[in-house]
């Protein structure tokens, strides 16, 4: 089909490769030293027929054109792992395999499971298609209330920023009550923006959709601007890195923190309340953007370790060589694509580490997780018994009786 | 070269809840979300198909309606050529009898070979704007389309029925078709693209006249249907069950 | 005008569809209401076999060797003699393929009114279901011939099967067409096509094997449906792609959806949600597909699987 087809022109490499200057550090990439670590690390690595390294050979070699003729960069997840082992410090994640997906998608060559979603993120905000009107509806009957800034009418402490999955996916709701109870609980003075909010537009933004980042920000920033408020603080790691990392370049600056951060910093006022339900072993897998992107390691294990009666066993993978469950980049959108590719499911691996390492319960602290640990569990022999659950759940589980 | 004309129109969101007005016989516009008519953008896509394949030139035409604009350049991202706004009071919504008449005296000016409209919409009460639009246009009708070509004067078009089967047919130009899927699903277009679009390309303004809705019949009342619940249980053993099952299979018509 | 109701008749390939008879059962309805006779219009060229078995009073059957085959055109133009000539009280087409490719030319062409998506008459009142069956709306027949067309759904088809109606032949005048038929094209037999099955047999994960698709295969033969999955289901390979239903799958409106150990995550859902008689059979009785579902059972499935073919192949 014409429209898919990406222009032959000799000046996309150079186009492309000039383009990559733009991203923080990315002059580091004329210094790369072909290793090829980026491509060993990668988990989808050798089910690409353009790993990083071998991107980078190509465009030196002014042929970068051949890379965008195949489809290899959608099995990219944007984990970090290449950009972690780089010795050159190049930003092969936020700059290369974006920038990629960016001319794929500029060229019309996108996914149809992808296209959905990011539809979807453009008509109603999130890109589950729900009604932007009941992104709220998880706390319908919730008592006490959850303050919506727009009906609360006061300054708050605390801007809770729910997000995409915690909204409205049934599974990872559970986990947006838990965090709820835990904020109650706390005595922490918070507000949501309910119906305001809007995808933060992060894994968008790394499946190559950066002008919908652009306009999912913009509504955002125009919500927060709205409100009085002392921080934000996020259900979804992708929300903490995008308000964190990337809304400060677009002129909108607040101060952000990962619930896991945030909790930990009141770890003495917990601790009182935990009970504990008896001994239990517990992994914690480091999600890619708490984790490697954002160098948040302990506060999820300390919160964990505060729970009596758990065990805390870790993965082979753990900390800065943690491994993707798979769903970011808008890998979420691209399960059907990626499980054609290559028949193996990035969750379904975590899981069998999981299980080795003997642990009763998977614990995550990202919405992406549950389902897909779940849906794993449901498919890995032997790990029909492992319980995955978020930090938070965990936590509201100990509080009570 | 062939002309093609592709008017569309917006249609209620069904993801939102859908309110009645206190009139009790038309939808509350102000509760209302709209977006494009899915076979309407189909319809845009099959143009465009039709473009690249063997040249021509795209008129995508729309009702002025809150968010069509976005919808007009997203068509012109996409590759239409001219974009039109029929300028009138359509924000109170109207029927498919006016639109489709506003629609033909654009045409008039447009001037197609060949128009593709959505087969319909789900908002649909006194037909689809395909057929209206071809009547007065003096030109053939033809819907369910899932791919064409144009041959000279003639189009060669797969109309779809029920099952699978396709009926081949031979369309005398200029006509209607009423486009049920275009060959390949409606493309998807980077937001960066819409906006410079925004920039560059302009929306022409067509007057759409006072709007006759003549030929659609007066609505007595509008209401939702009852609210579905949760499934009721079905109690007993699997025996049980399985007997209340073949009952029901039979109760809804499919034994 | 006369008081009369007429029903345009829809057949392909010596096959009158359904909707034909729908149509008759809801015109007998309104026919009731204005007092007037219901009256079958057939198109085709030695057709006429086909107006037997018809809930009618009487068929007018126009023959042409131009109708052996639908074109628009042919039947806008029979038909606008004849309804202009007679002005019955109200005429139906389906909702289809066929109906709405005359039906409105028809009401632009004679200036008649013209609704739609009737689902139903009640009280001599056409009620009709839009925007994807959220909205019903009424309305009263206009004091001219009313142009109808009827979607599936407010009458069953054998309410209007019955009988010999007497076959008058009527002229009809199909010169000039711009829309011909040049050939049909068969659909593919490679495989199933689900999005036009009555009845859908949908497993997921619960199936557990492949080996188990084997009694899900049993089921939908016996009542005559298909066998569709969700994504796992697929992904493992056990099912060809085009079985599955949902995101990135098909979407499905069958008559009765049979979910056996679908949880319902919202990825399948939205594939499935239109069905018109979802059941599922979950043993968790937390599964969000009872929140759509009309019928639930919360029961092992290959239990359940064995006792329903046993009392399927009794009934």
């Amino acid at each position: 089909m014409a429209a898919n087809e990406v222009s032959h022109s000799p000046s996309i490499t150079k186009t492309f490769y000039t383009s990559l200057f733009d991203i923080t550090d990315g002059d580091n990439i004329k210094t790369c030293l072909q290793c090829a670590n980026c491509s060993g690390v990668c988990p989808f690595g050798y089910l690409m027929d353009f790993p990083p390294g071998r991107m980078i050979a190509w465009m030196r070699a002014g042929i970068f054109d051949e890379v965008l003729e195949t489809d290899s960069v959608w099995m990219c997840v944007s984990c970090y792992a290449c950009t972690e082992v780089c010795p050159k410090n190049i930003p092969l994640t936020p700059g290369l395999m974006t920038r990629a997906k960016e001319e794929m998608l500029l060229a019309g060559n996108v996914p149809t499971e992808l296209q959905s979603a990011l539809e979807f993120s453009q008509r109603y905000g999130n890109p589950l298609g729900e009604s932007p009107r009941k992104r709220a509806e998880w706390a319908k009957d919730l008592q006490p209330e959850v303050p919506i800034m727009r009906k609360a009418k006061r300054p708050v402490d605390v801007l809770w920023f729910v997000g995409d999955y915690p909204s409205y996916h049934p599974r990872v709701i559970q986990t947006t009550k838990a965090l709820y109870k835990i904020l109650n609980a706390l005595g922490i003075d918070y507000g949501i923006l309910g119906p305001e909010e809007n995808s933060d537009g992060d894994t968008q933004r790394l499946a190559g959709e950066r002008g919908l980042f652009e306009v999912l920000a913009e509504k955002n920033a125009k919500a927060f601007s709205r409100y009085e408020f002392g921080e934000i603080i996020t259900t979804d790691p992708h929300a903490f890195n995008a308000i964190k990392n990337e809304y400060p370049e677009l002129g909108i600056e607040y101060p952000v923190k990962h619930y896991t951060e945030f909790l930990a910093e009141r770890i003495d006022d917990i601790k009182p309340l935990l009970k504990g339900n008896g001994e239990v072993k517990v992994t914690y897998h480091d999600p890619c953007y708490l984790g490697r992107a954002n160098g948040v390691y302990d506060q999820p294990r300390a919160l964990l370790e505060a729970i009596p009666g758990v065990e805390l066993v870790e993965m082979p993978h753990n900390r800065t060589t943690s491994l993707c469950c798979g769903g970011g980049g808008g890998g979420m959108w691209l399960d059907g694509f990626q499980w054609e590719k290559g028949h193996v499911r990035l969750s379904e691996w975590r899981v069998r580490e999981a299980i080795n390492a003997g642990a009763d319960v998977l614990a995550v602290a990202c919405p992406y997780e549950p389902p897909r640990f779940e849906d794993a569990a449901k498919m890995v022999e032997g790990a029909g018994n492992l319980v995955v659950k978020d930090i938070v759940e965990l936590l509201a589980e100990a509080m009570e009786d | 070269m062939t002309h093609i004309m592709v008017p569309v129109k917006l249609v209620p969101d069904l993801v939102e809840e859908l309110e009645i007005a206190e009139s009790g016989t038309a939808l509350d516009m102000a509760w209302l979300r709209l977006i494009i008519n899915e076979f309407d953008d189909h319809a845009i896509e099959q143009a465009i198909l039709l473009k690249e394949r063997s040249g021509g030139e795209v008129t995508v035409i729309a009702p002025d309606q809150e968010g069509m604009d976005d919808v007009l350049f997203t068509a012109a991202a996409k590759g239409a050529d001219r974009i039109i706004k029929l300028i009138g009071d359509f924000e109170e919504g109207t029927n498919n009898h006016a639109l489709a008449r506003a629609f033909a005296n654009a045409a008039k000016e447009v001037g197609p070979d060949l128009i593709l409209t959505g087969v319909q919409g789900n908002d649909d009460l006194d037909g689809s704007v395909g057929p209206y639009l071809a009547e007065y246009l003096g030109m053939a009708y033809v819907g369910y389309v899932a791919g064409l070509s144009l041959e000279g004067d003639k189009a060669i078009v797969q109309k779809e029925y029920p099952g699978g089967l396709i009926a081949e047919m031979e369309v005398t130009l200029p006509a209607v078709l009423g486009i049920q899927a275009a060959e390949e699903p409606p493309r998807y277009v980077a937001v960066s693209k819409v906006r410079q679009m925004m920039k560059e390309a302009s929306i022409d303004e067509a007057d759409a006249g006072d709007l006759d809705t003549s030929g659609g019949l007066e609505i007595n009342s509008m209401y939702l249907p009852e609210a579905a619940e949760r499934a009721e249980m079905l109690e007993g053993d699997e025996e049980e069950i399985a007997t209340k099952l073949v009952e029901i299979f039979k109760e809804i018509g499919v034994m | 005008m006369n008081n009369d109701i007429y029903v345009v008749i829809e057949h392909v390939r010596e096959q009158v569809a359904d909707i034909s008879y729908i149509m008759l059962a809801a015109a007998h309805d309104l026919a009731q209401e204005t007092g007037g006779e219901v009256v079958g219009v057939l198109l085709g060229n030695d057709a006429q076999a086909l107006a037997d078995n018809m809930v009618a009073d009487k068929v007018l059957y126009g023959d042409d060797p131009a109708l052996a085959e639908f074109s628009s055109d042919a039947y806008t133009k029979a038909l606008a003699g004849l309804i202009s000539e007679n002005e019955p009280r109200a005429v139906f087409f389906g909702s289809t393929t066929i109906g709405t490719d005359v039906a409105g030319v028809l009401s632009a062409r004679l200036d008649f009114p013209m609704v739609s998506s009737c689902l139903k008459i009640a009280d001599g009142k056409v009620v009709s279901q839009i925007c994807g069956g959220k909205i019903m709306a009424e309305s009263e027949l206009a004091d001219m011939t009313t142009i109808i067309t009827v979607i599936p759904g407010g009458y069953k088809p054998e309410e209007g099967q019955g009988g010999s109606p007497e076959v008058t032949p009527v002229s009809v005048n199909v010169a000039d067409l711009k829309v011909t038929l040049r050939e049909y094209i068969e659909p593919e037999v490679a495989d199933v096509d689900i999005t036009t099955e009555n009845v859908l047999i949908a497993i997921g994960r619960g199936i557990q094997t492949e080996d188990n698709i084997e009694l899900a295969e049993e089921l939908a033969e016996l009542m005559d449906g298909a066998v569709c999955a969700s994504r796992p289901v697929v992904d493992q390979g056990w099912l060809p792609t085009p079985r599955m239903v949902g995101k990135s799958g098909q979407l499905v409106k069958p008559k009765l959806y049979l979910a056996l150990g679908i949880s319902g995550a919202p990825e399948h859902v939205e594939g499935m949600a239109d069905a018109e008689n979802i059941i599922a059979v979950n043993i968790d009785p937390g599964a969000p597909i009872f929140d759509i579902a009309k019928y639930g059972a919360e029961v092992d499935l290959f239990d359940l699987i064995d006792c329903l073919l046993e009392a399927l192949e009794d009934a």
